[in-house]
């Protein structure tokens, strides 16, 4: 019989072990020195299962200040490939610039992670991507805490029945909406970027609402 | 390591200066070290005296004001690509201004550490940072320095460039010197006047003026035949030419060309003709400083190719408010001069949009403004309200139109939104969907809303029937209102809805007749304007002048004394609100203008004496009206 309360014996790498170790400090409440990873990856499709990441971008975002020597863009090496999808990312199978294999990058990826907050626009899907290629390296799931630019967008609309919020809005529309570049539109650190900028003034017209902790994002994305 | 942003953050910088200087692999290699800092609009960089940050700042969007001193004046406005807070950490010392973000902004800070190497090295940036420390300008090739044509450091008044913080008594003269010699040929001015785009050519010997050739000389002179055109300079020039130092006023500058009727005035560097020239003042410039003429506002509008100069243009239409408000001029006249110019600036944009459509529109359009825009009551730039309507089209035809129209709103609202109107938070704009629609489709929205007033309902009509043409087709707008008359008069219960929803704002002072303020949220402790005081009078002028039929008086000041001459017997309560609405607006747009808001919130404590007791005593005057909105539509009926 399985005895659910033993704890299983993994012999998990020591990059993972390292990366487990940043959740044993006590979570900061202040949201001013929280240490926030904005990121997004670039795939080969929208399938969970068959799809791969061809790309992940990331920046460290801390109040308000994100530090470009400190971002992430890690670039794949693909067995699976699509070609439709690589129309709209232009990343070439193994062209362009130097590609890791897929562990590799995740154990940048943790390194670079930390204990962060993560944001994402539309979150869930960079993060079952991820997870699923942790999955694959006989890695458990993301530990971070999660936002979602999406969802805290929606927060900054009026409640009134005279104007419908919509189910969902893409990045290219809080691009519009906050005046943001879309230059590099659909680079994953391009994206990043978007999605940081976003972020940061959702962030600051929630404050207007007397919303201030990192408590009550998380509550709302 | 450098990645997409890094890179995108080089090709930013390569466009100014100093960094326009160095080459691709430096600029890369200093991208990289750049943080990215994002500062909301009013929240501070650093403040006078303090300790100087390890970095100095490029502005990438927005804007930025110095200001220096207990008076806090604006030394000067960075805008994109401006540096500043480095002569700080070149010269090790304390910040000598402070930086304050004039709108939500976004900074790019730059590691002093990394960049000083380059300044040692690089001649060029160097040079620049010496000019630019030199000249106390941030940037000695922005503005008045553009095209380089003179090498005199001289030292410009601290006042900084932006017309709306130009102290209207000095004058600024162009520095773009275009000069030729005494023996250059009378057909080369023409070629170089007409290449650099001047009027007047300066002859000059060793950098002295000896003579000044204007469009004008060249007329009478060359095109009548009188000379050649290979004649020399120094044949037909105008000498002695009429000097004067820079520290010339306006009505000094004025004076001098209309006693010695010339156009022209040439500004030597101790005011004498025997002394090196270092500017030039036209007609024109003079003009221009005379900015706050409406005139000449309306017409640098409407020659505006660009939406980017709309924005500087309307910096100058807020001084012009800043300065009726400080000369005491009749509200009613300002709120008519500034809606006018606000206008047009609209109609400009609409114009630059239609310009940028691949097709010409299918079918004629109109442009509404709605909400306070709309009324004609918007003196500060608030969040837009707008609406389009178009003309029926075979429903085969709808949604190929529909499209037109939309994608053009998209294009007019991101130019409002680019000169400053921000985009309205619940979407009531033409690009929304539910606001661009054909006439047929109008009215059957117009008939839903008054035929099944809901709250909804009454609340969108309250915004959209405020409407008013900003461009295009009136005859659209015309049937419009004749729909709206029509159908409110089939269904009168119609004006008791908007009636109730006109008295449900909430009131303005408690039981002790003191003011109420907000209990909670952002604006805790202050008191809303808008939605207390200035709302129920517009409300009340909605449906009183809609019962009334009466179209195209939108202004509530203005319905009201329509009401007042409809109605000879309530004259005087009409006459009260329309003068109590006047007042709240101006003393709305003081408010906005004192805190760079909309100024809808007050803070209480802030005011004087006098300014409650004036606000207070417009409040009886709601009161008023609002029993006698209550009275009318037997609002007490429904209940409440």
């Amino acid at each position: 019989m399985i005895n659910f309360f033993k704890k299983k014996v993994n012999n998990y790498p020591d990059y993972w072990l390292e990366y487990e170790k940043c959740f044993n400090k006590k979570p900061i409440e202040d949201l001013s020195l929280v240490r926030f990873v904005v990121l997004d990856t670039e795939t080969t499709g929208f399938d969970y299962l068959n799809d791969r990441i061809l790309c992940i971008g990331a920046l460290s975002l801390v109040d308000k200040n994100i530090a470009l020597n400190q971002s992430l863009e890690l670039f794949l090496k693909q067995e699976h490939y699509n070609a439709e999808t690589a129309k709209i990312h232009g990343i070439l199978k193994n062209g362009g610039a130097s590609c890791i294999s897929e562990s590799a990058a995740l154990e940048e990826l943790l390194g670079f992670l930390k204990n962060a907050v993560i944001v994402a626009h539309h979150a869930i899907f960079d993060i079952t991507m991820i997870n699923r290629a942790l999955e694959r390296n006989g890695l458990p799931r993301l530990k971070n805490k999660v936002l979602d630019t999406s969802h805290l967008y929606k927060k900054t609309l009026l409640n009134s029945n005279v104007f419908k919020k919509k189910e969902h809005y893409s990045l290219d529309e809080l691009a519009e909406k906050f005046d943001i570049s879309k230059k590099d539109r659909h680079t994953a650190l391009g994206d990043a970027y978007i999605t940081a900028i976003a972020f940061l003034k959702i962030k600051s017209r929630l404050k207007g609402k007397g919303l201030l902790r990192l408590k009550d994002l998380l509550k709302m994305g | 390591m450098k990645n997409t942003i890094s890179h995108r953050v080089a090709d930013f910088l390569k466009n100014f200066p100093p960094f326009n200087v160095l080459d691709q692999k430096d600029l890369e290699t200093l991208a990289v070290e750049i943080t990215i800092v994002y500062k909301e609009k009013d929240s501070v960089i650093f403040a006078e005296n303090d300790e100087p940050h390890p970095y100095f700042y490029v502005v990438n969007k927005g804007a930025v004001a110095l200001k220096k001193g207990t008076d806090k004046t604006i030394m000067d406005m960075c805008d994109e690509g401006d540096i500043f807070g480095l002569r700080p950490l070149m010269a090790q010392e304390n910040y000598k201004m402070s930086a304050k973000a004039h709108e939500e902004s976004i900074l790019y800070a730059i590691p002093i550490d990394i960049f000083k190497p380059y300044a040692q090295q690089n001649i060029a940036v160097g040079n620049f940072l010496i000019e630019s420390f030199a000249s106390n300008t941030r940037n000695p090739y922005s503005k008045s320095h553009r095209g380089k044509l003179y090498d005199e450091v001289n030292d410009v008044n601290p006042i900084a460039p932006d017309t709306h913080v130009l102290d209207l008594q000095s004058v600024q003269y162009s520095k773009k010197l275009v000069t030729c010699s005494a023996t250059t040929s009378a057909k080369t001015i023409a070629k170089r006047m007409t290449e650099k785009k001047v009027g007047a050519m300066l002859v000059v010997k060793d950098k002295v003026p000896i003579g000044i050739i204007t469009d004008k000389d060249l007329r009478n002179n060359i095109v009548t035949g009188k000379y050649p055109i290979t004649t020399k300079a120094q044949e037909i020039m105008v000498s002695p030419v009429i000097t004067y130092n820079k520290h010339l006023t306006i009505t000094q500058a004025q004076m001098a060309m209309m006693k010695s009727n010339i156009s022209h005035l040439c500004i030597t560097k101790d005011g004498t003709p025997n002394s090196k020239a270092i500017g030039i003042l036209s007609k024109h410039d003079v003009m221009v400083a005379l900015g706050n003429n409406p005139a000449v506002l309306i017409k640098a509008i409407k020659r505006a190719k660009k939406i980017k100069s709309i924005k500087q243009i309307r910096k100058s239409i807020t001084q012009l408010l800043q300065d009726y408000l400080d000369q005491n001029i009749p509200i009613k006249l300002t709120t008519k001069i500034i809606s006018e110019l606000n206008d047009a600036c609209v109609k400009q944009i609409i114009k630059l949009s239609l310009e940028e459509m691949p097709t010409k529109p299918p079918v004629k359009f109109a442009w509404l403004a709605l909400g306070s825009q709309g009324r004609s009551e918007q003196l500060l730039q608030t969040d837009q309200d707008n609406a389009m309507v178009f003309e029926n089209v075979p429903e085969g035809k709808l949604i190929e139109t529909t499209a037109y129209f939309l994608k053009l709103a998209k294009l007019i609202n991101k130019g409002l939104f680019d000169i400053g109107y921000d985009y309205c938070p619940a979407e009531m704009m033409a690009s929304n969907p539910n606001w661009c629609l054909s006439l047929e489709e109008w009215k059957k929205t117009i008939s839903h809303w008054i035929i099944n007033p809901g709250t909804d309902e009454v609340l969108l009509s309250s915004i959209f029937f405020d409407y008013n043409i900003a461009y295009g087709e009136v005859n659209l707008v015309n049937e419009l209102s004749e729909h709206i008359f029509e159908t409110t008069k089939k269904y009168p219960i119609f004006y008791l809805h908007l009636a109730s929803g006109a008295l449900q704002n909430p009131s303005p002072t408690g039981f002790f007749r003191q003011l109420l303020v907000e209990e909670d949220g952002e604006h805790k402790d202050s008191f809303d304007l808008k939605r207390r005081a200035l709302m129920p009078l517009t409300d009340a002028a909605r449906v009183l002048i809609l019962s009334h039929s009466v179209k195209s008086i939108n202004s509530t000041a203005e319905r009201f004394e329509k009401l007042a001459e409809l109605e000879p017997n309530n004259e005087e309560i009409f006459m009260a609100c329309s003068y109590a609405t006047r007042a709240l607006l101006k003393f709305r747009t003081k408010q906005g203008l004192l805190h760079n808001d909309s100024g809808r919130y007050i803070a209480i404590d802030k005011l004087t004496k006098e300014e409650r007791i004036k606000l207070k005593r417009t409040f009886k005057t709601i009161k008023e009206i609002q029993e006698l909105v209550s009275v009318r539509f037997k609002v007490s009926n429904l209940l409440r």
